[in-house]
Formats: C-alpha cells, sequence, structure tokens
C-alpha cells in the first residue's frame, strides 16, 4: 500500500509549494497550496472503503532491521479517524489563514511551517514503528515551536514558543526511552507485534517505569495538569495555529498516544489511577481557570484543557464505552473547538481586540459570525441537539458506572457534573459577554462581518456541530465504530448514538449543569471577587524563575571548569590520554615474548640519532622560527626514510612530496605571522608541560613497541589473494586504496575538497599584516624571481610532468597511483609560482581550482555510481586486457578513472591552497566573487 | 628494529605534544605536524617491520602487509589538509584578532599564567 506512504509525502512536498509560489498572488498562492493535501485527502477517501470493512493496511520499507528501524506506516479506523481530522480541519485552516494574515506576513513561511506540522501529524497517526512515531512526534513539536513564534518580534510569542518546546520536548524524551523499555522488553517496535502482547508486558516489572514514560510524553503534549501552562502560553500564536494546533491535532496527539497504546498499557490500577486522577484535575482546573479569562483565545485554551481532561479522565476510566465514548468526544471537540477559535480569530481581525471586557454587544455588528459562534460555544457547553451534547452524555452514563474507588466512586460523577456547570458558566460568558452586554467600550476600529470566504471554514464546522448533533449514526457512525474497534481491538461494546435515551440520570446531571451554569454565569462577580483576592500564581514567571535558577546552576559549573584556555584542555586531553592508555599496556606486556625481534643495524641506529636529535632541535629552536622548520623537515626526511627501508614505497613517494608542500606552506605561514617572539612561558610551566609531553612520549612508545611484538590475526591475507584477481592490479596498497576500500578514498578526496575550500573562504577579504623586513631588522631580497630557479624550473616542468603521468599510470601495478602524481603535478606548479610570480603563471595557466577540485570528486563519484548501470553495488570495479598493435597487452580498469579523480582533486586542493596563500601579497588575491 | 622505531615514535610524540601544548599558534602547527608524523608511523608499525618485501605481487617472496599502508597513505594527504587548514585560520586569526596566541588574546599580565592546570 505504498498510498500510506504518499499521505505523509504530500504535505512534505507540499511545504515547498508555498515557497515555490510566493511570487504569485495570495488567492493562487494558498490554492497552490491546498492542492497536495486535498490529494492526500482523496487517497485516504479512497482506501477509506477497506478500512470501514474492517481492514487494516500495512506499508513498509525496511531500512536497519536488526535496529528495529524501518519505515512503516498502517492505517486504521483510529488512524482513520484522525486524518480526516488532519487533512480535513487543515484545509479548512488554508482557506481561513488566506484571509487572517496580512499582506505584511509572509505567507510562504506560514503555509511552509503549517504543511510541515501536518506531516508531522500524518506521520504520528499513521506510524506503525514506535521509533518512527517518536521521530514525527519530536518534529510537530519543532514545527509547532516555529509556527508559534511566526510573529518572532513580539517577546510574548518568542517566550510562549519556547516554553512549548522545552515541555512538549522534555515530555518526548520521556517518551523516547518509554518505547525503548517497550522495544527492550517486547523485542519489537513495530506496533502490530507490541500492541499484542499486553499481558507479557503488564507483567514486566519495567511496566510502572514504561507506563510512567509514557504518559508523561502524553500528558505533556496534550497540556495535562501540571503541565497545561504552556498551551494558554502558546495563544500568541496566529489564531489558525490556534484552532489548527491546540485544538484540533497537536494537543490531540498525546489524547492519540492514549488511544493508540490503549490495548497494550491500559487496564492495571495503575492506569486507572494515574490517568483518571490527571484527567480529572485537568478537567476541573482547565474549567474553574477558563472562567476567569479576559482574554477570548484565554477562554478558549483553557477549555480546551478542560476538554482534553475529560477525553484523558474517559481513557483512564478503562471501560469500553468509555473509550467510545472518548473517540467520539475527540471528534467532536475538534470541530466545535477549532470553529471556536476561528470565530474568535474573525472578532479579533475585524475589532482589533480580545478582551471581552472590551468586546461587548458585537451582535449588532457581525450577527452571522454571532450566531456560527453561539452555536458552536452551545454545543461546547452541552445543549441538546448539538453533537457536544451526545459525547457529554456518553460521559455522564460512564461516570455513574465507576465502582473503582469503593465507597468514594459517588465523587465522579459529582465532580463531573460540577465541570460541566462550569463549563456552561464559561460557554455562557462567551456568547453573553461578547455578543451582547451593553455596547464594545474603546475598541480600536469598528467592527463588521469578515470577508466572505473567512467565514466559510466556521461555516462547515458549525453545520458539522449541528448535523452530528442531530443526526449522529448517519454522519460518523461508522467512523467511530471503526475507530473504537481499533483501539479496544476487540468486539465493539453495545452503545447507541440516538439523541433521545428517556429521561434518566445522564439526562438530570446535563439538566442540572446547565441550569447552574447559568445561574453561575450570572452570578459570576462574587467568584470574581474572590478569585481576585487569591495570590496570583503567574506560571509565566514561576516558569521563568525556574529556567533562569537551572542556568544560573549550570552557569556556575560551567565557569568552574571552562576557563577559555586552549592549552588547559590541551593540558586534560593528554593527561587523560596518557592515564587510560597506561592500564591496557599492563596487560599488553604479557605476551611480549612470543614474537623474535630483528636485529637493529647500524643505519636504524644513525636514523634514530638524527630524528631524536632534529625533533629535539625543533623544540628548542621554536623561537628561532626558521631553523624550527628546518629541524622538523629533517624529521619528515627521516620518517620517509623509515618508509623506504620498510618496505613501503607508496608511502615513501607521498610522505616525500607532501614534506615538500608542507615546508612551503609553513614558510608561507611564516611571513603572515609576527616575527618577533617573545618568551611566553615561565619555568614551572616548562616542567609541567615537559613532564606531561615526557608522560605521552613513553606511553606512545611502549604501546607501539607492545603492538609490534604482538602476535596478529590479520586480515591483509584477503587483500593479497584477491588484489590480482578482484582488483586488477599488483600494487596491493593502490588496489587497496582504489577498490577494496574505494569509498573511504572518496570520503578523503571530499575532505580535502573542503578543507581547500574552506581555506580558499577564510583567505577571501582578509586583512594583511605585512611586515617589510624579517626578524632580525633584513630587507626582503628585491630579487624576487632569481633567475637561475626561473630557468631551472622552467625547465623542469615538463619533466615533471611527465614523471607525474608516468608515476599515475604505473600505479595500479608499481608504487604510485593518484595521490602521488597528484602531488607532484602540483609541486611542478607551485615551483612555477615561485620562481616566476604569480602573474607569470596566471598568463599561461588558466585553470580555475574550484573547477579541478569538483571535477575530480565528481569523476571519481560517477565511476562508483556507474556501477550501478551494471546492477552492482557503488564503486564494484571492472577491468579487462585488451591487445593493441605496438603496445601489446594493455589493461583497462575503472579503478583508471578513478583513480584520475583523485589525481585532479588532489592536484586542484594542493594548488588553491598554496597558491591562493602565495597570491595574497599580490592583486590577485582572493576576493568574494559576489562582491568583486 | 623495533625497539628503535618505537623510541623513534617516543620521542616524537613527546616533542609533539610539548610543542601542542605552547601558546603560539606556530609551535603548535609544528607539533601537529610532528604529531601527525608520529601517528602515521605508529599505525604503519602496527604492521609489522618488514625489510625488503613490498606489497606489490610477484615482486618478492615475502610481502608486508598493506592494510596500514593503504591507511597511512591517504592519512599523510589529509594529514596535510588539516594542516593546511589550521596554519591559513591562525594566519585569519592573527589577521583579526591582532596576535597570534592559542585563545585568540594575549594574556592580560604574565606572572598571572602559572600553576594552570591544577
Amino acid at each position: 500500500m505504498i498510498e500510506l506512504l504518499l499521505i505523509v509525502l504530500f504535505p512534505l512536498i507540499g511545504s515547498l509549494v508555498p515557497v515555490i509560489t510566493a511570487g504569485w498572488s495570495r488567492s493562487y498562492s494558498a490554492l497552490a497550496t491546498a492542492l497536495l493535501p486535498f490529494a492526500a485527502l482523496a487517497l485516504v477517501l479512497q482506501l477509506a472503503p477497506a478500512v470501514f470493512s474492517g481492514e487494516t493496511l500495512f506499508y513498509k520499507l525496511p531500512w536497519v532491521e536488526a535496529l528495529g528501524l524501518s519505515l512503516s506506516f498502517r492505517l486504521d479506523g483510529l488512524s482513520l479517524l484522525f486524518v480526516f481530522l488532519i487533512l480535513g480541519i487543515g484545509l479548512l485552516i488554508i482557506l481561513y489563514a488566506r484571509y487572517y494574515l496580512s499582506e505584511k506576513d509572509s505567507m510562504a513561511r506560514f503555509y511552509g511551517f503549517l504543511m510541515l506540522f501536518m506531516t508531522a501529524m500524518l506521520g504520528i497517526v499513521l506510524s506503525n514503528n514506535l521509533l518512527q512515531l517518536w521521530v514525527f512526534w519530536e518534529l510537530t513539536s519543532i514545527s509547532s515551536f516555529l509556527l508559534i513564534s511566526f510573529w518572532w518580534h513580539r517577546a510574548d510569542a518568542r517566550l510562549g514558543a519556547r516554553m512549548a518546546l522545552m515541555i512538549t520536548g522534555f515530555g518526548g524524551l520521556a517518551l523516547l526511552a518509554g518505547i525503548l523499555l517497550i522495544g527492550k522488553v517486547l523485542g519489537s517496535f513495530e506496533l502490530d507485534e507490541v500492541l499484542s502482547q499486553a499481558a507479557v508486558l503488564q507483567q514486566h516489572s519495567l511496566y510502572p517505569v514504561i507506563l510512567i514514560l509514557v504518559l508523561l510524553g502524553a500528558f505533556t503534549k496534550s497540556a495535562q495538569f501540571p503541565f497545561h501552562f504552556w498551551l494558554p502560553n502558546a495563544m500568541s500564536a496566529p489564531t489558525p495555529v490556534s484552532a489548527y494546533l491546540h485544538s484540533a491535532t497537536m494537543v490531540k496527539a498525546g489524547i492519540f498516544l492514549l488511544a493508540r497504546m490503549y490495548p497494550l498499557l491500559a487496564g492495571s490500577d495503575l492506569w486507572f489511577l494515574m490517568v483518571t486522577i490527571t484527567g480529572m484535575t485537568t478537567l476541573l482546573v482547565g474549567a474553574y481557570l477558563a472562567l476567569f479569562q479576559h482574554d477570548l483565545k484565554g477562554l478558549l485554551a483553557y477549555s480546551t484543557i478542560s476538554h482534553l481532561g475529560l477525553i484523558t479522565l474517559l481513557f483512564g476510566l478503562g471501560t469500553d464505552l468509555a473509550a467510545v465514548a472518548a473517540i467520539f468526544h475527540i471528534m467532536n471537540h475538534a470541530i466545535f473547538k477549532a470553529s471556536l477559535f476561528m470565530a474568535a480569530g474573525i472578532i479579533d481581525h475585524e475589532s482589533g481586540s480580545r478582551d471581552m471586557r472590551k468586546l461587548n454587544g458585537l451582535w449588532q455588528f457581525m450577527p452571522v459570525t454571532a450566531t456560527l459562534a453561539m452555536v458552536a460555544s452551545a454545543s461546547m457547553a452541552g445543549v441538546p441537539l448539538l453533537n457536544g451534547f451526545l459525547s457529554k452524555e456518553m460521559f455522564f452514563a460512564e461516570t455513574l458506572h465507576q465502582e473503582v474507588l469503593g465507597a468514594l466512586s459517588w465523587l465522579i460523577p459529582v465532580l463531573a457534573t460540577v465541570a460541566a456547570t462550569l463549563s456552561v458558566a464559561y460557554s455562557a460568558r462567551f456568547i453573553h459577554d461578547v455578543f451582547f452586554n451593553g455596547q464594545p467600550k474603546g475598541l480600536p476600529r469598528t467592527p463588521h462581518e469578515p470577508p466572505r470566504y473567512m467565514r466559510v471554514p466556521v461555516e462547515v464546522l458549525v453545520a458539522l456541530c449541528i448535523l452530528v448533533g442531530l443526526a449522529p449514526a448517519y454522519i460518523v457512525g461508522d467512523l467511530l465504530a471503526v475507530a473504537s474497534s481499533a483501539v479496544l481491538a476487540g468486539p465493539l461494546p453495545v452503545y447507541s448514538l440516538s439523541i433521545w435515551h428517556g429521561v434518566n440520570l445522564p439526562l438530570m446531571m446535563s439538566v442540572l449543569a446547565l441550569t447552574l451554569g447559568i445561574v453561575l454565569y450570572f452570578n459570576r462577580k462574587h467568584l470574581f471577587r474572590f478569585q481576585a483576592e487569591l495570590p496570583e500564581l503567574n506560571p509565566l514567571q514561576f516558569f521563568d524563575l525556574k529556567i533562569n535558577a537551572l542556568l544560573g546552576f549550570s552557569k556556575k559549573w560551567h565557569h568552574s571548569i571552562e576557563s577559555v584556555a586552549l592549552q588547559r584542555y590541551l593540558v586534560w586531553m593528554f593527561v587523560i590520554v596518557a592515564v587510560l592508555l597506561i592500564w591496557p599496556l599492563q596487560q599488553m606486556g604479557q605476551f611480549s615474548q612470543h614474537k623474535v625481534m630483528q636485529q637493529p643495524d647500524t643505519l636504524m641506529f644513525a636514523a634514530t640519532f638524527v630524528a631524536t636529535i632534529a625533533a629535539i632541535a625543533t623544540v628548542l629552536c621554536q623561537r628561532q622560527r626558521l631553523l624550527s622548520l628546518v629541524m622538523i623537515s629533517i624529521v619528515g626526511l627521516v620518517v620517509t626514510l623509515i618508509f623506504v627501508r620498510f618496505s613501503a614505497p607508496d608511502l615513501a613517494l607521498t610522505q616525500l612530496s607532501v614534506e615538500v608542500v608542507t615546508i612551503v606552506l609553513l614558510m608561507l605561514a611564516l611571513f603572515f605571522l609576527p616575527h618577533k617572539i617573545s618568551r611566553a612561558s615561565n619555568a614551572g610551566r616548562l616542567i609541567r608541560d615537559g613532564a606531561i609531553a615526557s608522560i605521552c612520549g613513553v606511553v606512545i612508545g611502549s604501546l607501539s613497541y607492545a603492538l609490534m611484538l604482538e602476535p596478529q590475526q590479520r586480515i591483509s591475507e584477503f587483500f593479497l589473494a584477491n588484489s590480482k584477481t578482484g582488483g586488477g592490479g599488483y600494487n596491493v596498497v593502490n588496489v587497496i586504496l582504489v577498490d577494496f576500500r574505494g569509498f573511504d578514498t572518496l570520503g578523503e578526496i571530499t575532505v580535502l575538497g573542503i578543507a581547500a575550500l574552506g581555506i580558499f573562504k577564510l583567505l577571501t577579504r582578509l586583512p594583511l599584516f605585512r611586515s617589510s623586513s624579517d626578524a632580525q631588522g633584513r630587507q626582503w631580497a628585491l630579487d624576487k624571481h632569481p633567475m637561475l630557479l626561473a630557468v631551472v624550473s622552467q625547465a623542469l616542468l615538463p619533466l615533471a610532468l611527465l614523471v607525474s603521468v608516468y608515476i599515475f599510470f604505473r600505479g595500479h601495478n608499481l608504487p604510485g597511483g593518484g595521490f602521488v602524481a597528484g602531488l607532484i603535478t602540483a609541486i611542478a606548479i607551485i615551483l612555477q609560482y615561485v620562481a616566476q610570480g604569480v602573474d607569470w603563471v596566471r598568463e599561461r595557466l588558466t585553470m580555475d581550482y574550484h573547477r579541478l577540485i569538483a571535477a575530480g570528486v565528481l569523476i571519481s563519484t560517477t565511476t562508483g555510481a556507474a556501477s550501478w548501470a551494471f546492477d552492482r553495488p557503488f564503486l564494484t570495479s571492472w577491468f579487462d586486457y585488451f591487445h593493441l598493435p605496438l603496445f601489446g597487452e594493455i589493461e583497462l580498469a575503472s579503478a583508471i578513472a578513478f583513480d584520475l579523480g583523485v589525481y585532479l582533486t588532489v592536484v586542484g586542493a594542493t594548488l588553491m591552497i598554496l597558491a591562493n596563500l602565495g597570491k595574497m601579497t599580490t592583486e590577485h588575491r582572493p576576493v568574494n566573487r559576489e562582491q568583486s | 628494529m623495533e625497539l628503535l622505531v618505537a623510541i623513534i615514535i617516543g620521542v616524537m610524540t613527546c616533542c609533539a605534544v610539548f610543542l601542542i601544548l605552547r601558546a603560539r599558534t606556530f609551535a603548535v602547527m609544528l607539533g601537529l605536524t610532528m604529531l601527525s608524523y608520529a601517528v602515521n608511523l605508529f599505525i604503519f608499525a602496527s604492521g609489522g617491520l618488514k625489510i625488503g618485501a613490498g606489497a606489490v605481487l610477484h615482486a618478492t617472496e615475502e610481502y608486508a602487509d598493506p592494510l596500514p599502508q593503504a591507511l597511512v597513505l591517504t592519512a599523510i594527504v589529509i594529514g596535510f589538509a588539516m594542516t593546511a587548514f589550521l596554519v591559513v585560520l591562525s594566519i585569519r586569526a592573527r589577521a583579526d584578532l591582532g596576535n597570534d596566541h592559542v585563545d585568540g588574546k594575549l594574556p592580560v599580565a604574565k606572572n598571572t599564567r602559572q600553576g594552570a592546570s591544577s
């Protein structure tokens, strides 16, 4: 079922559409943005019949099976319900936002983030893999952060976004831990394998930990008490975001998780206690606080918290009917709350205020919007004949059937009625305060009806409120049934979706709540006075306080460790490395007798002597910089000779040529660095550093000695045996580079190219320190390009190039290859720069080193990719032998092409580094192209 | 033989570490260059030391271990690129910050810079 992947992929691609169409008119851009979600919705509708008939659809793309990682989607009833909510309301939001956003707001940015969020949400509800679900879960946190902070120039938006990210991010980490533990206990992350193992998991000793971690994730996301405070602060987001994320979708992700994990985690006493108590507390706290909000969106936010608490409570009760009621309320709440938020946005948009103390009597200005908002808030209050009433009745009925709390079980229905009373009161306030109750006070502009199409989404949703309220079984009966059976993972309980169940206790509770709620609203002055006397606890300030305390604490720690002194860090690093190596060294010494040492000869003694003297001299001469350079080059030469002596001609060639370029580089560096150096370290410090250096030297030397004496299992036999037959070359070192480990080499030339580009960038616009004389105060030589050197180097150039070609071609079978050849070519050209000057070379060599590097990496990559054309893995090499007249037998191998890429990259990178550094004092020094 | 090579590696490491711990960028560059010699030699030597036995097939009776050689070969080139990057970075740092101290600023008073590690 590839469609499942496409449903998620469409909005993801769609997040680019608004950016591409940013230049179009606003309406066309919005229309184009809506196209892909619409296509996704069409796909879902096409799949829906199968789901309604009871099937669960899967799509799986395995990745790292051993780690349980795969791209795995499922579509069952629960997913279907959420997909409808996400895509359906999402499309309405796109239409709404087109009119809500002002000319100054970037519509491309808004729609881009919105589509990203839609992708993340779809990913959550369609995931069949827990780890994948978590990735999308985090993506919703990030995209919601971007959306809340859409008006980032406002401080409250930034703070609200940060708070939401921190709370939901914390919950996300807890969830990840929970998921990993589930995987550890049950051995799989695939939902279809995990969900059926409830008995195994709940018997396990880790079950309480897993439950708490997963619930932390769900509760933070769904703004359950005591994590509820981020939601009201997220109201600084544009209203379409609030309507979409903070009523219909993102906050429902936590609820979705509860529903998804219901078959696995529910049923225990711990679940009942934690989920019920959290849900009940949230229900009451949210409803109570909603009453006191003066901000229209604040009221809706707390009401959302309260309703989310209600759904959580229903899942906590643990009976089958309660779960059905929870699912039913998920859709009802999404429908009426999204429409209310949009209505609030219209009011804000057309009157310039959201303060209910100023907004009064709007009925006369916007009767249509007022009617719509009144119907929706009546649904929120649970007035009969609307959808909110139905699920509330089911909720009441369920609270009556609880016996788990024993003699205290009567508390649940009573508290439920109290919460319902409060919700009637705040709904009444929303209607009466805003639309009646006198005249508006001090609004910035005269309110009026919104543009025609801005009202359409509200109309659609309110129509749904009424339709579902009147004929629930026809409109949502099937959807509710498949969604519930997905949650219950078993037969559905018997329930009736009719609007009249006769006069029974739930109905009495509703009537009581409605009456008391109205009474409460009209006597609210007393309650407001009481509330005003309570000390005000601003969660925002409290949160800030805690965060600052945490920051202060970590800063203190940080400062005790961090001293912004590189030398101190390095001392620590070297000491730790040396100490850590001492223990394994002791272990290694035990079998040092197994291998016979070779007798040292005079040559080697001499080499050791020279290397030691030169190395120490480098240290001693470090303030006479030129001299130390000479010394270090002697060390390099000895290393080269050691390579020669111990049968590594490839290494010797490479080391020798690198030696040359390194010394040229350091010489150039000397020119740009200070010439006069004062003594920087005191005696104590020298002794300390000397001691550390000696310990490191002894430890590394011993380690090397122990390694050489240890009898080893080698994998090199494989390379020796397969070099000719598999790679077609006699020089095993070269074959390893271009064939066996070709991918490493490709990576390395890429790094080389990146380093060269980085250097180029560092050199652009470099302010120069140019001294006119050396450390001893002597003037630089006037003869910049000595005649003798110029003549000799010119004569050497063709010879050197010929040698490099020769070295390149013989590399496959004899010492040589792309690396060495590239270095030789580079050196030959550098010599021209040194001998003839930049101008002379520029006239004759019009090569662009950027292009050279790019060509090199490209050739190597293409050679590697070419093996795909023959259905082989990346970088499979090919070779064959041909007979040519005059030349005789010759070999052609794809490795030659790969090596050519290496060659070009090395030449380009080396020249780019050295030539550009050398050009610094001339007029040709690198500058930013766009500025020059 | 092995002992002598180990001594060379040890001496080079010792000098390199001492140079890296200096305060001026040029000394650090020298130290890193020398450290890369030591490390390359270390990796090479870990494959064992053989005389007169290249890793070219049919050229000799016995073959040296080709794998460390291949590893070191790329390491030499990459080592050069990294050294070059560091060199240019310190030139840039000197140009932008006006000094060649590794911390980008000269210590305020020289007699306060002691016992830094404890």
